[in-house]
Order: structure tokens, then sequence, then C-alpha cells
């Protein structure tokens, strides 16, 4: 058996890559959950049920689609032109108490709501950019490779926001619980479905994934950031500033990740503690890659994703099959979708 | 004779490109055969179907009348075929014996049997002169020897059908000479031979026939007896090809003047103190050994480094601040050394590729966003303008052949209308054919005016088209000599870097520049 490189991939092939590596990545699982116990079938039913299945199991599913939009769009737009950005994480972290900090000051509260939520926006999304082009500039100045130095920034981030929480911002009136003191009212975002927690932020998310589609597809520094990384040296000699670029997509990148924090805090929570991201950014990673870094493909990424994590969690309560199935079925995906994008790309001959 | 091999009916089709259309070739035993062809005409394709690399869509390879299953590699080896590719495939930390020896035992035997491997390759060596030492780490090896221990590969797997890749392309006249002579020796021992090659003189030398593709059909088989090197030339090329002659010109004004410029330590070799004048309508051809500073040259003049000290100036004006884009606007277009390490993006389009160096221009974006249309259009002018065959306008460019990246990569550069042309390298491993054309456009920009720095280790190319011929030598130029006076005993005085003679030439002709 052996691989040819299919010169012209099809782009039917390229769009059902991923629902092929979902499926087959559901089937393991399914052997998993048969082996814990349970029908695998009863399991997925019951797994669907659970994320789509009420209103209240619908808004969550999209309640949490919404920050991983933002992550995956955060890691696909760095993965596309090589800057392997694995530090979502800590972005997103120091993007949520950027906003909490800011929720800090007296003046905010006093302004009308719009211009009080686009300054937290801003102001977390500052903070995620700050956070990835630390790394960013070790690597243009010294070569230092950004995939460790943005992995370990993550958890410097999450024990900074852990330093604040526990001092400098600690809320007296939480109990002696470590949260951050919360934001104030004009900055919290609408909700969108009555007595659910599912907000505006969905909204947000939503348009950012088709601006950064655009962006990418048909800017000038789309196609740059592209050239940057598929050919450094071409794109150099082709004019590309390739520090520039990069820097453009690292702020467009962290920028993202930050954002993504800042709108948990704004639309869930109202207040940062050190689990208000149950691995939203390392998650982001998946879904960039689950969307073959297409940014409109991340919305869909990021559903599947939720959907996982919103129904196991359901599903096990009524299976006992330990929720951490929606991990593994994720990571499994991510490992599946990556044979599949190779297959897109070569065919196999005997 | 004995047939030993049989292609029949062979065709092959990547997408809607037809690499082989229904060839058949065959080879008897003890013969060489020479498989002609321009880059792109289907020859290493053909090869790597016989060698299962490639599965042919159509028809059947037979070695000495055993059909082989299509696409297995390892049978192809066991039938007692071997191949060398152009490109070596040799662990450089290893030793001879070592990558002889490397895949021919399996894996699951815990000792390998080095002195049965020893004993077979020294005696191989020996049968076919191909002298080597078994011990020597092969990072250690010259390219001509590299060959010999590729060679030793095929043998040391019983092969009894040798395919050859452009052997000589990475070689010199000598070592391409011995290789041919040990060839010769090969067939007397019983051994088959094919090989692949766009070099005339070499097929004409070497072969017992001839076997000429064009567009992946065979168009003619000859003895090598019975044909010439004009024939041939015509038949692969489907024309009669004449490099074209540079007609004098009386050069302009100066359009870029180099003063002292120098350079540490990027792009490789740096820059000691060059100076020089390139005129409106001429050529100035740069010669030199690779890595004496060339490349370095032509990255400042297309923007690409800063030097650390001296000037350069544009149609008369000093340039502050001489980025790509800088350069580009200023009017200087620029033919990158190699094609597809810095000329082009070969998971982009053939649109992007053609535009990204000019995406900040009016013409290509506005406001930030790419003008998609006008730059298709562009393309397209492009692609029909230059005859650049095998290409579409949203295809990845990956796949485009040398001579007809070279084609693409002119059009986008002299579609722009530059003043100055720096042309690093233009027909390295191109075809005689599109060599003439490369050399057609740049007479033809110089002809309409423009100055052409022409920097390339091809002597005849040089003296064909440079009206002044400098040497580059440790990072300095040497004196510059008229193109009339050059010949080869002096081209190589000034570049292995005794310029007396260029000196006294340069002062008799000073008035003339």
């Amino acid at each position: 058996m052996r691989f040819e490189r299919r010169e012209h991939p099809s782009r039917a092939l390229t769009l059902l890559a991923p629902v092929g590596a979902i499926l087959a990545a559901l089937i393991v699982a399914g052997v998993l959950i048969a082996i814990a116990g349970a029908n695998p079938f009863r399991a997925y039913a019951l797994i669907l049920n659970g994320a789509f299945g009420s209103r209240l199991g619908i808004s969550e599913t999209l309640t949490r689609t919404t920050p991983l939009i933002l992550t995956g769009l955060a890691a696909a737009v760095a993965f596309r032109a090589r800057l392997w950005n694995i530090g979502g994480e800590g972005q997103f972290y120091l993007g949520a108490i950027a906003v909490a900090a800011l929720g800090m000051i007296p003046a905010i509260a006093a302004i009308p709501a719009p211009i009080a939520i686009t300054l937290c926006c801003i102001a977390g999304a500052v903070a995620g950019m700050v956070l990835l082009l630390v790394p960013l500039g070790l690597r243009l100045r010294f070569g230092v490779d950004e995939v460790v130095t943005t992995l370990l920034l993550n958890f410097v981030a999450l024990l900074f926001v852990s330093l604040m929480i526990e001092g400098a911002m600690k809320d007296p009136l939480a109990f002696g619980w470590p949260q951050s003191v919360p934001v104030p009212d004009n900055t919290l975002l609408a909700t969108l479905i009555p007595r659910t927690r599912l907000h505006a932020g969905l909204l947000i998310a939503l348009a950012m994934a088709v601006l950064v589609w655009f962006v990418q597809a048909r800017s000038v520094f789309g196609m740059r950031a592209r050239a940057a990384g598929l050919n450094p040296r071409a794109a150099a000699f082709a004019g590309v500033p390739l520090g520039r670029t990069l820097i453009g997509v690292a702020c467009l990148s962290g920028g993202l990740a930050g954002l993504a924090g800042a709108i948990e805090v704004m639309g869930v929570k109202g207040y940062v503690t050190t689990d208000l991201s149950p691995n939203y950014g390392y998650s982001g990673i998946v879904i960039a890659m689950l969307a073959n870094l297409n940014p409109l493909g991340v919305i869909f990424a990021a559903l599947f994703t939720a959907v996982m994590f919103v129904g196991a969690d359901s599903m096990s309560r009524a299976l006992s099959i330990p929720s951490y199935i929606a991990d593994v079925t994720v990571a499994l995906s991510l490992l599946t979708m990556l044979v599949a994008i190779f297959l897109a790309q070569y065919r196999i001959r005997r | 004779m004995t047939r030993v091999l049989e292609l029949s009916h062979i065709t092959k089709r990547f997408g809607a490109v037809t690499a082989n259309e229904d060839v058949s070739l065959h080879l008897d035993r003890g013969e060489i055969v020479a498989l002609l062809g321009e880059n792109g005409a289907g020859k290493t394709t053909l090869m790597s179907i016989l060698f299962g690399h490639y599965t042919a869509d159509e028809g059947t390879v037979r070695v000495e009348g055993q059909e082989l299953p299509p696409g297995r590699s390892r049978a192809a080896i066991r039938a007692g075929v071997g191949m060398v590719h152009q490109h070596f495939a040799l662990a450089p930390n290893l030793s001879v014996l070592d990558n002889v020896m490397t895949g021919t035992e399996p894996l699951w035997r815990l000792r390998s049997d080095r002195a049965a491997g020893r004993a077979k390759l020294v005696a191989l060596s020996e049968r076919f002169g191909l002298r080597v030492d078994p011990d020597a780490l092969v990072s250690d090896l010259s390219v001509g020897e590299c060959q010999r221990v590729e060679i030793l590969k095929a043998l040391y797997n019983d092969a009894r059908i040798l395919i050859l890749d452009e052997p000589t392309a990475v070689l010199t006249a000598q070592e391409a000479e011995s290789l041919f002579a040990t060839l010769r020796q090969m067939t007397e021992n019983g051994l088959s031979l094919i090989f692949i090659s766009h070099k005339l003189h070499e097929v004409m030398s070497a072969s017992d026939r001839v076997v000429v593709l064009r567009r992946g059909c065979v168009v003619a088989e000859r003895r090598t007896s019975e044909t010439s090197r004009e024939e041939l030339a015509e038949l692969m090329v489907g024309r009669k090809v004449e490099r074209p002659a540079r007609a004098p010109a009386v050069p302009g004004r100066v359009l870029l003047e180099a003063v002292d410029l120098s350079l540490h330590g990027k792009g490789g070799a740096s820059l000691h103190d060059v100076s020089f004048r390139l005129r409106a309508g001429e050529t100035l051809g740069i010669i030199g050994v690779s890595g004496n500073g060339q490349t370095t040259l032509a990255g400042v003049v297309s923007g690409l480094y800063p030097p650390s000290s001296g000037s350069l100036s544009v149609d008369g004006r000093a340039v502050t601040r001489h980025t790509v884009p800088d350069a580009i606007a200023a009017g200087i277009g620029r033919i990158p050394e190699d094609r597809n390490a810095e000329g082009s993006i070969g998971d982009m389009t053939t649109w992007e590729n053609a535009v990204l160096e000019r995406i900040w221009s009016p013409d290509f974006s506005a406001r930030g966003f790419v003008r998609r249309a006008a730059a298709r259009k562009a393309t397209a002018d492009i692609l029909a303008r230059y005859d650049v065959r095998g290409a579409s306008v949203d295809g990845r460019i990956r796949l485009l052949s040398g001579g007809n990246m070279q084609k693409l990569i002119l059009g986008r550069v002299l579609e722009a209308g530059p003043d100055i042309l720096v042309a690093a390298q233009p027909s390295r491993g191109l075809d005689e054919g599109a060599i003439a054309g490369v050399h057609a456009r740049l007479l033809e920009a110089r002809g309409r005016g423009a100055g052409v720095l022409l920097i390339s280790e091809d002597l005849d190319e040089v003296i064909a088209l440079s009206d002044r011929i400098r040497a580059i030598v440790n990072g300095r130029l040497s004196p510059a000599i008229p193109a009339g006076r050059a010949n080869a005993q002096l081209l190589g005085l000034m570049m292995a870097g005794d310029w007396s003679a260029a000196e006294r030439i340069e002062a008799e002709t000073h008035d003339a520049l």
C-alpha cells in the first residue's frame, strides 16, 4: 500500500474530511462506551438529547459554543501563518482578568452600556495580544520556539490570575472564595433567550468568524500571512514584511483568545475564577484543526465540541459513564482529523 | 539479442495533465538507451512508472518477459531493475557500506551480516570499475563518488537493468566522461541501461539508441550512429532552436550605480567595496564560482538586504531606503536564483504567485483588499503572452515545470516594465528550448532600453548576452572587460582572482564604456 499525492484535492473531499473524521472518532469512542458497559447508540442518543433536547440544553450548548468559536479562530488564524500559538488558554484568562480589572474603575459603571462593553472587549483583546506578542518577539529576535513559550505562558497567566483574585482583585463579599470583584452591570451582555445563560456574545463570535474569513480570504494582509506561513523565503523575496505580518497575525490571534475570555466574563459569570475556562484555549486548537483552519468551519467544529461536552454531562448522569468520554471523543476527533486531512490530500494505491 | 525490458502503451495522467501518452519502449541486453526530452516531456514520470513509484493508468511493464505488478518498487527491484535518482538518496552520516546495505536485510534480523555485505560490495566495485572506499563517510565523498555509491546500491540489489535519471546533472565534465566509460564497461558485463538526459552531446557519445520524448509521447527512435545532434535537437524541441544573438547597442544613461557597497555576513558570502555602473540598454554580466558573493549582490540590489556601507543610486537618485517594494517601485525587476525556494510559493495559486510581489500596487489591491478579478486577468494575460504551459490561473503553482515557472516569473517581472533587470542564474536547470526563450526575453528587455544585471555561472550564457563582463571573487568585483574581448581562458583567470589582464583591457577600453 502506498500514498500518492492528489494534485487537485477535490472540494467535496475537503468538506467531507471533517465529517468522516468525526464519524470515525465516534465509532472508536463508541467502543470505549461499550467497554464501560453501556450501549453506545443509547449513549449518543442521550448526548444529542442532552445537547438539543430542551430549551435549556440548546442554550447551554450555544453558550459553550461561543468561547470555543473565538479560541478556535485564534488558533486557526495563527496556524495558517505557521505561528504555533498554543497559548490560547493563557490569553483567554488574561483577557478575562483585564475586563475584571477595568470593571473595578468606578468611572466605567457610569458610562452607557454599549461604550462600556466595547471598552471591555478592547481591554480583553489587548491583554490577549500582549501575551502572544511576548513569545513572538522572542521568536523574531532570538529564534525561540513559540510552541514552548506560548504553552508555558499558559501556566504563568493562570497563576497570575490566581494571584490577582486572591489578592488585589479579590471580592470581599464572596465569603472568602477566590474570585474577582464582579464587573458592573452595564458591562454585562444581553441575554438572547430569557431565563437561560445564552448571551449576545454568540453574535459577536459569529460576526468574528465571518470577519476573520473575509480578512483571510480577501485582504492583502490575509494573503501575505498565508505566504509567510507557506514559504517565508519566497514571501520575503516578494516583499512580504515577515516580522510585521507575523505581528499582525499575533495581534489577531491573541486578540481573539483574549476577547473570548472577556466575553465569558461579561456574558456568563460576571467575575473571574480560576475555573472560568474548562480548557477553552486548548480545545480551540482541536477546533481549528477540525475546521481545517477555515474560519467558517470553526463555527461548526466549535458546535460539535460543545455538543459533546454539554451532552456528555447529561449522558453520564443517565448511564453513569464518566463524562470524560467527551474529552476522549474530542481528542480522538483531532487524531482522526489529522488522518482525514492526510487522506484528502493523498490517495492510497495498492 | 534478448529483450530485457518492455514498456507497452503506457499512459499516465495527473488530473487534466497527461504526462505520458501511449508510450512504448524496449531495451535489449547489453544496450544503452538514452531517453531524450526537454524538461516536462515526461521522461522522469515514465521511469517512475517503470520503477513502481507511480501507477500507470494504462499499459504494462515487462521485465524479461514477466509482467511487473504496478506500483510496487519492491517487485521492480526483485525483478532486477535499479534506479539511480538525479537527487541522491544517501545518508551523509553513514558509511558507504551502511548506505549500500540499508534496506537489503530484513528488519527483524538482530545482526547485520556486514562481512558478507562488504565482500559483495568490494567484488562489485572491482568488477564494474566503481572505485570507492566502503568505510568512508558519505559526507566526505565528492559528488561523483556519491553517484558511484548510488549505482553500487542498485547493483548490490542484483540489478540487471539500470535506470539513471539525468546522471550528469551534478557532475563536472571530467566526472561525466568517466561515468560514461564506466557505464560502457557495465554493459559489457551484461547490464542493460537507460539514461535520461536532455544534453545532446552526451546522448550522442554514450548511447546505442535514442528514444525522443516530447510532451509525453515518443516522437522518434533512432540508432545513435544513424542520427545527428541537429536532428535530435529538432526532434526534441519540435522545431529548430537557436539561441538568440545579441545585437549591438549603444548604452544610454547610467541607471544603476553602486559605490563601495559592503555587506557582512548576510545571505552567505560578504561583499567588499563593490562598485559598478549599469547603463540603459546594456547587459552587465557577473561571473563567478558560486559562493563568492553573487547571491548577496543580487540580494542587495533586489532590496532583500540593506548594505552595511556604501551607496546605491537608481537613475541618478541616491537610494536611502531600499526594501523589496522600494526596489520594485523604483523599476527594478528581479529574477530569483532559486525558482522554487525563492521565486514561488508552491501551495498558493498561480495568480497569487503572479501578483504577490506587486500586491501593494493599486492595480492589484485597494484599501487593503485584493482586487481578485484584476489579479486573475493580469495572470491570464501573462500565461498567454509568455506561453506558460500547464498552468491554470486558479491552480496551485507547484505543478509547473522549471521552464514554465521561469516563464511565469519573467512574465510577472517584465509586465511591470522594469528599467533595471536583475537576473540571477536565469537559465539554471532549464532545457535548450526554454533557455533560448529566456535569452530572447532578456535581450528584448535590453533592446527596449532596460539595463540588465546578469549574474550567472554559465560562461557561454554570459558571453552571449553581456556587453561587459566582471567577475566576482570573495565578494570583490573585478574590472570590466567588453564581451568582445572575452574568452574562456581570460574569464577563467578573472574568476580565479587574477585580474591583471582584465585591468589592462579595462584601461584600454575605458573610453568606450
